[in-house]
Order: C-alpha cells, then sequence, then structure tokens
C-alpha cells in the first residue's frame, strides 16, 4: 500500500502507521492483534471513504499528480498485450515525453499512444515531465495516421502538465503541431478514445485528445491553464491556488456536467496508486466496451458525430439587435 | 488611432505576460515633463520613430508609420475598412455575447468584466465576422479585437469563428482568419480550450471541401489561437514584426533561465523557421490577398 501520504490524509496516515506496528508485532506472534488491525482497518476505510467522497478541486489536482500513480507505460503493460512501440517524428528525433505503438486488448489490435512522466529524476528528464516538444505531437499524428491506413483503433492516454515551453519547441513550431493535430484527428476514419489518466493541462492534453470518447479517470483534472499559473495571471499570486483550481471547475465530475468530456472513471479509494490493479481493470473495461460500440459505426458516422459534438461546446448568448 | 497602454495591464489570458508592451528598448521612457502635446484629431506620433504625421496622412497609411513602418495595432473595424470594396460588407452573428458557464469569479466576476469591456469597445466581443468583396472577390473574414480582454478565445469567438467557416463552405467563398490574442480565455477555461477543436475541426471541413483559407497573424497571436486556427492557414501571412508564439515570452524565459535572442517569436523568426508562407506589409494586404487569390480561384 503506498506509504506517501498528502497533507489532507495525516488522520489516516496515522491510523496506518498503527496499523503496520499492529502487524508486525502480530507476525512475531508475541500477541494476537487481530481485532486492532481490523478495527484500524476499518477505521482507515472510514476516514478514506469521508475524505473522498468531499475532496476539493485542488486535492484532486495533487492525486492526479501523485508520485506513485501509474503512467501510460504502467498502462500499457497491464492492459495489453504484444506491445510493439514505435519511435520517431521522421523529421526532427524521437521525443520520449510521448510513447506509442500497437497493442492488443482482449486480442484487438489498437494503436495507443500517451505522455509519459519520469519515476525519479533521470527518467523524468529523460521525459520532460511529460511535457511534448513539436516532435512529440508530429510523432502522435504519424501514428494515428498508420492506425488509419490499417484500420485499427486509436487510444490515447493523457497524462501532461503542458506541453513544452522552449526556445526549440518555438524554433520547431509547438502551435503548429497542436494545430495539425486537432485538426487531423477531427476527421480520422478511425475510433479514437482519449483518457485522461493524469493531468490534462491545456494544449498539450488536447493536442492528443480529439477524439469519439473523451473520458477522464476520478481524480484527474483537465482545463485550460493550470492552478497555479492561473492563480498567477488572474491574482498575481501563486498561493490562491485552490480557489483558481474551484474556479476552474477542472474536476472529472464538473467536466461530465458541463458536457466537455464524455464519462469518468472509477479509481479505487484513495486514488489509483493505492489499488494500480483495479485501476488497470477500469481502465481496460471502458476501452473494450466503448470499442464495442466504436466499432459498430461506419467512418463517416463516426467523423460527423465526432464533428457535431465538438462544435456544440461553448455558452453563448444572442443579445436583441 | 491612438492606443491606450493601460488597456493592456490586466489581460486574463493563458499566455498572459504582457512583454510585446513594455518597450524597454524605445518608445514609452518619455518623462512627462519632456512629453510634447500635440492636438487631437490632427497628428499622429509614431510610438516608435516618434514621427509627427498628419492624422489624414497616418490614416490613409492604414496606421502604418510612414516613416519607420511600425505597425500600430488596429481593430477589426480598421480592417473591414482597409479590405472590403468601398468599406461595404455584411457582418453575421453580430449580437453573440458572451455566457458565463462556470459563474466565474476572480477579482471581479466575468459577467462584469464582459460588460465593462463591452462598453469600452462598444464591441460585443473579440472577434467580429462578416463577408463582402475584395477587388472583386467574394470574401469572407473573421477579425479579432484585442481591446477586447486582450483578443482571449472564449465560447463567443470559437462560436463566431465556426459560423463564418460554415458561411464560407455554404458559399464556397474562401475564408480570411485575422489573428490577434493573447490566447484563450481564463474565465471560460474548458469551454475556451474547446474552442481549439471545435474551429479546427471545421476547418477540416473546409479544407476537405477545397475552400482557401488564408491565416493572417498580427500583433500578437499566442497561446490556444497559435496552436489552433491561426497555424492552420493553407497560407500561413503575418504583418512585420509580431509576436507569434505558442507559450509566452515570460513563460519561455523563466523556464530556461536566459534571455530570449533578439526577434525571437517575431514573424520574421517564423518565416525563417518555415512556419509563414510570407510577411505582408499593412499598406499591400488587399493587392496581395488579390494577387494570391488569383491563383487558386476561378
Amino acid at each position: 500500500m503506498n506509504t506517501n501520504w498528502f497533507d489532507f490524509e495525516k488522520e489516516i496516515a496515522e491510523m496506518h502507521s498503527q496499523l503496520v506496528k499492529a502487524e508486525e508485532t502480530h507476525a512475531q506472534g508475541k500477541l494476537d492483534m487481530s481485532d486492532t488491525i481490523e478495527h484500524l482497518t476499518k477505521k482507515i476505510k472510514e476516514a478514506q471513504t469521508t475524505i473522498y467522497s468531499q475532496l476539493s478541486g485542488w486535492q484532486k489536482v495533487q492525486i492526479s499528480r501523485h508520485q506513485d500513480r501509474p503512467y501510460t507505460l504502467d498502462y500499457i503493460e497491464n492492459i495489453c498485450t504484444d506491445f510493439v512501440e514505435l519511435h520517431g517524428d521522421r523529421h526532427i528525433k524521437d521525443d520520449k515525453a510521448i510513447v506509442g505503438g500497437w497493442a492488443k486488448i482482449d486480442g484487438q489490435s489498437v494503436m495507443i499512444i500517451g505522455q509519459q512522466k519520469g519515476r525519479n529524476t533521470k527518467q523524468r528528464q529523460m521525459r520532460n515531465f511529460g511535457m511534448p516538444n513539436p516532435e512529440g505531437y508530429r510523432k502522435a499524428l504519424r501514428l494515428m495516421k498508420l492506425a488509419e491506413k490499417f484500420n485499427r483503433p486509436v487510444i490515447t492516454l493523457i497524462d501532461t502538465p503542458g506541453a513544452s515551453p522552449g526556445l526549440e519547441a518555438e524554433e520547431r513550431g509547438q502551435g503548429e503541431a497542436i494545430a495539425r493535430n486537432l485538426l487531423e484527428m477531427s476527421v480520422l476514419n478511425v475510433p479514437i478514445i482519449c483518457i485522461v489518466i493524469g493531468e490534462g493541462a491545456s494544449g498539450g492534453a488536447l493536442g492528443i485528445g480529439v477524439g469519439d470518447r473523451v473520458m477522464m479517470m476520478e481524480y484527474t483534472w483537465y482545463s485550460v491553464i493550470s492552478p497555479e499559473s492561473c492563480s498567477s495571471i488572474l491574482w498575481r499570486t501563486w498561493d490562491k491556488k485552490e480557489l483558481a483550481a474551484d474556479a476552474l471547475k477542472l474536476s472529472a465530475t464538473d467536466m461530465k456536467g458541463n458536457g466537455l468530456v464524455d464519462g469518468i472513471i472509477p479509481e479505487p479509494l484513495g486514488g489509483a496508486h493505492h489499488n494500480p490493479e483495479e485501476a488497470f481493470a477500469n481502465v481496460k473495461a471502458t476501452i473494450l466496451s466503448e470499442l464495442q460500440t466504436l466499432k459498430a459505426m461506419s467512418p463517416e458516422q463516426l467523423v460527423n458525430a465526432r464533428i457535431e459534438k465538438f462544435s456544440a461546446m461553448g455558452v453563448v448568448q444572442e443579445l436583441p439587435a | 488611432m491612438a492606443v491606450n497602454h493601460s488597456d493592456f495591464d490586466d489581460l486574463p489570458m493563458e499566455s498572459s505576460d504582457s512583454t510585446w508592451y513594455k518597450r524597454t528598448l524605445s518608445g514609452i521612457l518619455t518623462k512627462t515633463k519632456d512629453k510634447k502635446p500635440t492636438p487631437d484629431g490632427l497628428w499622429e506620433k509614431c510610438k516608435r520613430c516618434k514621427e509627427v504625421v498628419p492624422s489624414k496622412e497616418w490614416l490613409a497609411n492604414h496606421c502604418v508609420c510612414p516613416s519607420c513602418h511600425y505597425h500600430e495595432r488596429i481593430g477589426s473595424a480598421e480592417y473591414f475598412e482597409i479590405l472590403f470594396d468601398d468599406g461595404n460588407f455584411t457582418e453575421l452573428n453580430a449580437n453573440l455575447s458572451s455566457g458565463d458557464p462556470l459563474n466565474f469569479v476572480d477579482s471581479a466576476p466575468y459577467t462584469d468584466r464582459v460588460v465593462v469591456a463591452q462598453k469600452k469597445t462598444g464591441l460585443k466581443d473579440a472577434v467580429r465576422t462578416a463577408h463582402g468583396v475584395i477587388n472583386g472577390q467574394a470574401l469572407c473574414v473573421a477579425c479579432m479585437d484585442f481591446a477586447f480582454i486582450g483578443g482571449s478565445m472564449g465560447s463567443v469567438v470559437g462560436e463566431k469563428i465556426a459560423r463564418a467557416i460554415d458561411h464560407s463552405l455554404a458559399t464556397k467563398t474562401p475564408f480570411l482568419m485575422i489573428s490577434k490574442s493573447g490566447g484563450a480565455r481564463m474565465m471560460e477555461a474548458a469551454f475556451s480550450l474547446m474552442q481549439m477543436a471545435k474551429t479546427s475541426a471545421k476547418l477540416a471541413l473546409l479544407a476537405k471541401a477545397g475552400i482557401p483559407y488564408i491565416s493572417l497573424m498580427t500583433n500578437p497571436t499566442t497561446g490556444g489561437v497559435t496552436a489552433s486556427f491561426a497555424m492552420l492557414g493553407d497560407f500561413n501571412i503575418a504583418e512585420p514584426e509580431a509576436l507569434i508564439g505558442f507559450a509566452g515570452p515570460r513563460v519561455i524565459k523563466e523556464t530556461i533561465g536566459k534571455d530570449l535572442p533578439k526577434g525571437f517569436q517575431s514573424s520574421e523568426f517564423l518565416l525563417e523557421h518555415g512556419f509563414l508562407d510570407f510577411i505582408v506589409d499593412r499598406t499591400e494586404l488587399k493587392a496581395t490577398l488579390s494577387r494570391l487569390l488569383s491563383h487558386i480561384q476561378d
């Protein structure tokens, strides 16, 4: 079980350390601690249920960034077989912040693509903290075009704090690369399922996020800007991130409520990192059931419905002339 | 045509870092006691080279300094006047106005900000769309207004551009987008973000129908606007010395911890790196558009 607790889980962390001690004592055979263990386990679950039923926007942002949370390659490894990773955009290089390739889910071949974060300093550097450069988006598009060519569905896993802001990214056309993906994804002739598995920050997320189904895992966020940057621009301080997170309505429930995503994939109590197996199973089940629906549609039906869905997003009013 | 710089002090856009109007090298460093006031309406002073030009001449030159070619920022009214024959055009969806889907409040409620911006500018939102004729050729134009909350893109901007593209599709008319924006409008959060997908999807339909799309980028074009319709032209063109980029200069500077090279993210920089077809002086814009379209329109 996870031992990296959030500040809002202090109460659980304390009970958990008692539980670990109790289990050790019990295991040594000196004392029968089974009653205590049972009691603590029950108490922890109760506390978790309470805390996780009333999470704030900012707390969900924190969970989406937990260092032990499963990343794209963890999902691929645990829900797919026969993964063949494909590299490079054929122009500049291979962007390690986006991974992708052929994989089988329950025997069906799909093109699976996602942003990849690193777990330690070295990996984080290699993966650029999950912040893709233009060549990452161009690699993603190349793979999607392959999927279209061979008539296989596309699955994208979104987990990025944003597209990389840097000299080279601008020189190589970060804006153009993302824009091109939005255009091409909207008319791709195969089913596309997009799942926010962690952070969904702005254009960097949307760059692989135009799909027939856009799903969010329960404790993830998706918006036009991170709460920290929003706070810095609107309130001119980094300290209003909690306020900003609430104002942006960036949680899965808010996004679903506003009709901006199609569904929510439940996570285990305490977040995906508490029980990755359960998270993998839920994601796999969602992909399989959505694929079944989408595979029954013709390419034309898919594209028309996809464009109609995104065209309907927005709230405007007609003023009297 | 004087631009009030205090308008740009508080720009709630994703890439809002306002670096482009802090002219530390030239321009607004004149001390108050050194300022030489000129009577309103008779003369215009170039913000860059300080050349004083009769207002009539300044306007006839489309607010471009005759001496140093500095392109003063102008809005949709001026672009429509410059482009459409005899200044005649039909505006589309002129009364679309913003909702407040998120009940967004920062230091002021979003609805108040919209009302203030509408009163101040006389505009309904940050884009106007119209169709008309330029040198005899039918054209549908969407033009952004920076004066309205920094030209930021919310639902109205996305919807009006989408409907203008629908008009181009229905009438088989070429589409011109004049971008001028700090990016997505934060107070509509993910609704703003999805306008990127909406407008790009519509442009995909325009491309499929074989209808020309020209994207003109003006100072500034950044953030979600760059990462959607602005970069998707069959022809991507720009006014000289415009700031064009995805991330704002301050964000990049903070990320890399170094000063940015001179001219970074300028029109000239983008042309050099292969993202623009050409740079066009505003005084040549109408003639150039006609010449370009003459090659592809029957």
